[in-house]
């Protein structure tokens, strides 16, 4: 759990953040977007305190993290960085045993470790962890820099922007790959993105920055529906709000029984939006919806999913 | 390296052994260049001795300047360090801007003639190279790479020692051969307050008009700084494959 208690930060008579309160639930994904200059790379980094807040106090379960040397409190936190940052003279499994390193862990621990992250990344260990970062694609230098980031079990794992250098294709898959050890691990994760599709598809809770100051914070669904600062609805886009508001939504929560033989099937994992681009591209008016095994848990018609992108 | 390159390296090393060691196979050429009564090979001291004495000079003044200059740099360049950087670049360039000679005979009157003068000349002018080359491979660090060895938990001092110099060795290590391959030249020039160099082959061919002398004593300076130039070179480009830096590494 932490706390952010009235931080700002002020540079000269520049304020990059202005008063900024909030609460992060933990084991929870939460997404900081806004414009360029809004201050999150700002804010994010005075939680690991890479720079120290003017005033406010910023609290880890309830311990201000100022109470500790910074060297320590960084250690227990990860951090990626757009363009991974990876150190150029070290293996890849040198740059995964980083932090491991200087906490001082016992080399068969930290062997494990590394051979687990690469395994979990999908980099054989015997292929890449003698590689050097400048052998690798960006997509591959990008997951070693998120598997360095996770090597010291941290609790809390901050990200600037760690996707950003990446092509659609690659990028969705490290999104997916990161909710997936995110589900795994249970890591809190703070990720500071420009892309509102990427925080929409990763975050338990959206806060949006807008010069210095929090004018937004909730769940995907209430900053869509229930925007609080017409900023937040100039940010979500107001176009395919219904179409946003639809990939939020799985197809498994609304399939109703009913009589489908005959009808087409849809993957219950589907969102809704997809779900509607099948309909549309099928021409269906019904479907069959069944889990990964096949079983059919029930049906939905055109109306009933059009409904859920509707105005609540 | 190429065939061609190679055998050229080879034949340049051979030389400069003959040179050294066994002169007398030179010696047609080198009676050819002087009047008949003339020496046509140094008698005075082996040329082994002088040679040896000349590279322990440029050594030991050598590697007292890298070991000032990069302490400096790495000084300059911390944050606490910062507002001197303007000023010891003046103090550096101050002491590459001195004439050798001057240097000298500044020095023989406070330290005397012999070893003494030579050092200190050498050693101001490895300075430069080396202080310039070791601030711009410490400042040259990407800040990404840096915020990420802060943003990890390392000290200033881990940083510093996994990071920053391993990244910056490259360009401390060109400097060092600059340095380096400034002093062998320079270093002749100790002879004239009596340190022993090669430069004492090259006075006395001045001196007595012996054209054999001249080319050999410069032959021997000028092949030693050329294969060493290059040696260096060699070395670097390692480095930087190792650190990935030409892009292509294996
Ligand atoms: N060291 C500094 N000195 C002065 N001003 C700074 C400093 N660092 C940041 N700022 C200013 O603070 C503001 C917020 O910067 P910040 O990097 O947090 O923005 P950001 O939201 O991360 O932007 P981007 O999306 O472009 O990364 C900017 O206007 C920036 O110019
Ligand atoms: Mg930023």
């Amino acid at each position: 759990m932490i706390t952010i208690e009235d931080v700002s930060k002020i540079y000269g008579t520049m304020v990059a953040v202005d008063h900024v309160s909030m609460s992060l639930e933990p084991n929870s994904i939460t997404v900081i977007v806004g414009t360029s200059g809004s201050g999150k790379s700002t804010l994010l980094r005075m939680i690991n305190r890479l720079i120290p807040p003017t005033s406010g106090r910023i609290l880890i379960n309830g311990l201000d993290t100022a109470s500790l040397p910074a060297t320590e409190l960084r250690r227990r936190i990860g951090y990626a960085i757009q363009g991974h940052g990876l150190f150029p003279h070290y293996t890849v499994a040198d740059n995964i045993a980083t932090v491991p390193n200087l906490l001082g862990w016992p080399k068969a621990r930290i062997a494990g470790r590394v051979e687990e992250l690469l395994t979990l990344f999908h980099l054989p260990p015997e292929t890449f962890a003698h590689k050097y970062p400048h052998q690798l694609s960006g997509g591959q230098q990008q997951r070693v820099g998120v598997a360095r980031a996770l090597a010291a079990e941290p609790e809390l794992l901050l990200m600037d922007e760690p996707f950003g250098a990446l092509d659609p294709v690659i990028r969705a898959k490290a999104q997916d790959d990161l909710l997936d050890i995110q589900r795994r691990f249970g890591t809190s994760i703070v990720l500071v993105t420009h892309d509102m599709d990427e925080a929409f598809h990763l975050g338990h809770r959206i806060a949006v920055m807008k010069q210095g100051k929090l004018v937004d914070f909730g769940s995907p669904t209430t900053i869509l529906t229930e925007p609080k600062d017409p900023f937040t609805s100039q940010l979500t886009g107001t176009l395919d709000r219904s179409l946003k508001l639809m990939s939020l939504k799985q197809l498994a929560d609304f399939a109703v029984p009913g009589d489908t033989i005959g009808a087409e099937t849809l993957p219950a994992t589907l969102s809704l939006r997809d779900a509607l681009a099948e309909f549309v591209w099928r021409g269906l008016k019904v479907a069959s919806v069944v889990d990964s095994d096949g079983r059919q848990l029930g049906q939905i018609t055109l109306d009933a999913l059009l409904a859920q992108g509707r105005r609540p | 390296m190429k065939g061609g390159a190679l055998l050229f390296r080879a034949v340049l090393a051979g030389c400069l052994g003959v040179l050294i060691l066994a002169p007398e196979l030179f010696i047609g050429l080198f009676r050819w260049l002087n009047r008949p009564d003339a020496p046509p090979i140094y008698p005075y001291d082996s040329l082994l001795w002088l040679t040896v004495s000349h590279l322990g000079l440029v050594l030991i003044a050598t590697s007292a300047g890298a070991i000032v200059a990069i302490a400096a740099a790495i000084f300059v360049t911390r944050p606490s360090g910062a507002e001197f950087l303007p000023l010891s670049r003046v103090l550096t360039n101050t002491g590459q801007t001195f004439p050798p000679v001057a240097v000298l005979a500044l020095a023989v009157p406070a330290v005397g003639f012999g070893v003494a003068p030579t050092l200190i000349a050498l050693f101001l002018y490895g300075l430069l190279p080396i202080f310039e080359n070791s601030v711009a491979g410490l400042q040259r660090v990407p800040e990404q790479i840096t915020e990420a060895a802060d943003g990890m938990g390392m000290t200033a001092g881990q940083r510093l020692r996994k990071v920053d110099l391993p990244l910056a060795l490259p360009l401390i290590v060109e400097g060092i051969k600059i340095a380096m391959v400034i002093n062998i030249g320079t270093a002749t020039i100790g002879s004239t307050v009596a340190a022993k160099g090669l430069g004492e082959v090259i006075i006395a061919g001045l001196l007595s008009d012996n054209m054999a002398f001249i080319l050999h004593g410069g032959l021997i300076v000028g092949l030693m700084a050329v294969l060493f130039y290059d040696l260096m070179g060699y070395f670097e480009n390692f480095l930087k494959r190792r650190l990935g830096l030409t892009g292509s590494g294996d």
